[in-house]
């Protein structure tokens, strides 16, 4: 069902309807312009930040790498061929102990040893003239009597030929490496190693069943202490993930959070009244306050951490005080919009019964917004948490620092997700309390919007 | 005085309380009731609220004394000190505050990093030139924009895909929703790292950092917007047999873009901010050289630093005010919703 319309019906319609047909330019070019200036803006940009060099430059083949790293781990044992019993060298610390004998390398009745990367599909046996590589359903026989490795037979693509070395990519499983004199290998394990206890502890090894035996029934290992308390010592103090440290490092963020955004509520509620242009008639008072807000908001929590970083030296006090500072800011800025918002019609009440002001602003006005202010406290609180981790990374304390000193030495990946995990498990909780509290508010709440709609 | 105070606390309750004027009137048993089980509530909520005090009091003094505890200095031994810092931060002639901002040289120059001020211009075209630190608030404003971009460029799509009235897929919702938040709580700090140790140290790590915390960030608030739009043009739209796509761009987008816009410039803000902390933490601009500033005890450098900072902070929010004020009106700063 088609309509064909006149063009004298086509001009009336246009006529009836300017808003329609005859958008003033910046309305109808508007849109436009924001894309164009938003493209020449991120070409500028590109041009600002050079990522096409970058881009050349950056080693994108280490981002899968470092993300295995979070998860699991890698044994290097070296194996010399080059004396008379080929035998093991783990690195100093090795996260097997001091003295490995892993399952995984098996002494062959012949003198050849055998190391098995993945079970027996991928593997290697060797002695001290030849190497047998096997993996991805193929056999690979390496010489090594010249004093160089040489491959017999054709080279597979997992298998990179150097001029000393010959290196063998087994995926996920790990790498071997064969030269002339050596052989290193490299296997990697799905987990975190050591999580419990760490080498140096006398439970170090041990199945759950058997430490709990030990703390339950067994001989005490160090005298004057009981088993159960040198367990806990030794998780609390493992070398290798430091615990202890780390959840202190994490209680220090917490409380910074939680001291700097309490601080700051405290000092902010009365100057909030003070601010609010509808409790305290004095222009110039509300003016200096406000302003004052926005300066300690506007410094920002980087600098005040700097300073208080100078003042108190590295630690949760100088992040509690730079939560503190910004806070005074943000939550007196909150607060004294939310008074300035209040029905007037309670207070004008209490007033009218001959009460004096610091009565009138408790009956008058605190009911109305103790739930706002709770409800923007518990959000500041919880911002202020994950805030607090960033600010650490500067001295500041708490466990940012600790977060990017392991990331600094880019070994430690599997440390820095422990971190992350319990970073992430806080926030999460903090968060739930947060909602919860809120929720339980939102009733109130709810209510006061709906009051502040109706006066329109 | 308190007791007048209380008295006139009576007569407010009074006042504002039907019942007890209805008891003091005339007293009934009903009444009565209604008088004591009020008198038994607000004196039980007066219990919890002193609990509740001393809880928090309590809690603010454990975590003060841990703070201080576990801070290298302590706060009563430094607290004399305080304005000693300060001391440092006051420079000896105040001219050089502008000539550092500037990069002109200084009379004082001694050869020492303190005031080598006109090494760090950045010539343009001649003799012009743009100084140090402007350059470097550049960068750090541009690390704020570009991230913020990314963050909108993905953020508006998820925004649809995880809001309850739009989705296209339960389940997809699901996914997209969990996936913000944990891009939303996952720390800045630690991608910033990662990616610090594969597009090498500098402002391209910042970028990503604070873009894939603004997706979350942003689409959090997106999708709020979203849950709340009027369905009738999404319904107009369906029975004329219009797509998913289709429908969120002529029903949805419309309706919910000024929001978005609003909140966008509001992450503008806090992105800055938060790109002058990775600054601090080798993601270059200004934010680093702050840090070393500070740390060196470079007076006058901290105070042109600082001086620029907050000027640029203090005009963004107030720009920012400015234009959505213009786009959403006053609701753009409602509170406690």
């Amino acid at each position: 069902m088609t309509t064909t319309m006149t063009a004298d019906e086509i001009r009336s319609i246009e006529e009836r309807f300017p808003q329609v047909f005859k958008r003033p330019f910046q309305k109808r070019f508007g849109p436009l312009l924001l894309l164009g200036g938003t493209f020449f803006y991120l070409l500028y940009a590109l041009w600002f930040f050079n990522l096409p060099q970058v881009m050349r430059e950056s080693h994108w083949e280490r981002l899968p790498l470092f993300l295995t790293q979070w998860i699991s781990y890698d044994v290097q044992p070296i194996f010399r061929l080059d004396e008379p019993q080929i035998t093991a060298k783990y690195p100093r610390f090795s996260v097997l102990g001091p003295n490995p004998s892993p399952d995984w390398v098996k002494a062959n009745p012949d003198g050849s040893v055998t190391i098995l990367i993945d079970g027996t599909a991928k593997s290697v046996t060797f002695n001290k003239t030849q190497a047998t590589i096997i993996a991805n359903d193929e056999t690979v026989a390496v010489g090594l009597s010249t004093g160089r490795p040489l491959i017999s037979g054709p080279v597979p693509g997992w298998i990179t030929a150097h001029e000393d070395e010959v290196v063998a990519d087994m995926g996920f499983a790990g790498e071997v490496r064969v030269a002339a004199d050596r052989v290193r290998i490299r296997k990697r394990f799905l987990g975190w190693a050591n999580f419990v206890f760490d080498t140096r502890s006398p439970f170090f090894g041990k199945s759950a069943g058997e430490v709990a035996s030990m703390i339950v029934s067994g001989p005490e290992l160090k005298p004057g202490t009981s088993n159960l308390a040198l367990a806990g010592d030794n998780i609390w103090n493992n070398a290798q993930w430091q615990h202890g440290d780390v959840w202190t490092k994490l209680l220090q963020t917490i409380v910074m959070a939680f001291l700097g955004t309490l601080l700051g509520g405290i000092v902010a509620f009365p100057l909030a009244f003070f601010a609010a242009r509808n409790i305290t008639p004095s222009r110039l008072v509300n003016q200096v306050l406000k302003r004052f807000f926005d300066f300690m908001r506007s410094i920002d929590m980087l600098i005040w951490a700097l300073f208080f970083t100078r003042a108190f030296g590295p630690g949760p006090l100088a992040g509690s005080a730079a939560v503190f500072f910004t806070e005074i800011g943000t939550l007196g800025k909150t607060y004294s919009e939310a008074l300035e918002n209040i029905d007037d019609k309670p207070r004008e009440g209490v007033v009218s019964t001959g009460a004096n002001g610091l009565l009138v602003q408790r009956y008058g006005v605190l009911p109305e917004v103790v739930p706002v202010f709770i409800s923007q406290t518990l959000y500041q609180w919880e911002s202020n948490t994950r805030g607090a981790t960033i600010i650490g990374a500067v001295g500041a304390g708490g466990i940012g620092l600790k977060l990017w000193e392991a990331m600094r030495t880019n070994s430690n990946w599997a440390n820095v997700f422990y971190m992350v995990l319990l970073i992430l498990l806080v926030v999460f909780i903090f968060d739930n309390i947060s909602n919860f509290l809120r929720r339980r508010l939102s009733q109130t709440i709810h209510d006061y919007n709906r009051i502040q709609a109706e006066q329109g | 005085m308190a007791k007048s105070g209380r008295a006139a606390l009576a007569n407010a309750a009074l006042l504002a309380c039907p019942i007890m004027t209805l008891s003091e009137t005339a007293p009934s048993g009903a009444t009565h009731q209604m008088a004591d089980a009020w008198r038994r509530q607000t004196s039980l909520r007066r219990l919890y609220t002193a609990i509740g005090f001393g809880l928090l009091l309590v809690g603010l003094g454990g975590t003060m004394w841990f703070a201080d505890e576990a801070n290298a200095g302590h706060f009563f031994d430094r607290l004399p000190h305080l304005l000693d810092f300060l001391s440092w931060l006051v420079p000896k002639d105040w001219n050089d505050v502008w000539r550092a901002m500037f990069d002109i040289a200084s009379p004082h120059d001694t050869g020492t990093q303190e005031f080598n001020f006109p090494l760090g211009r950045a010539y343009v075209w001649g003799s012009f030139y743009i100084p140090e630190y402007f350059e470097l608030m550049l960068t750090t404003l541009n690390v704020a924009l570009v991230s913020t971009f990314v963050g909108f460029l993905f953020a508006v799509p998820f925004s649809f895909i995880a809001a309850r009235n739009l989705t296209p897929h339960p389940v997809l919702r699901l996914i997209v929703k969990r996936f913000m938040e944990l891009l939303r709580a996952f720390p800045e700090i630690v991608i910033a790292g990662l990616f610090a140790a594969i597009v090498s140290i500098g402002p391209i790590a910042a970028i990503i950092a604070i873009g894939l915390h603004s997706i979350g960030a942003l689409g959090k608030l997106f999708y709020e917007i979203n849950e709340n739009i009027d369905m009738r043009p999404e319904e107009g739209l369906r029975a004329v047999g219009a797509n998913w796509f289709e429908r969120v761009r002529f029903a949805g987008l419309p309706q919910v873009l000024p929001n978005f816009m609003s909140y966008t410039l509001l992450r503008v803000e806090i992105n800055v901010r938060i790109s002058t902390i990775m600054g601090a933490v080798g993601g270059g601009g200004i934010g680093e050289e702050l840090k070393l500033s500070i740390s060196r005890g470079f007076g006058a450098k901290t105070i042109a630093l600082v001086l620029l900072l907050f000027t640029t902070i203090f005009i963004v929010d107030q720009f920012s005010a400015w234009l959505r004020r213009k786009l959403v009106g006053e609701q753009a700063f409602a509170v406690g919703s």
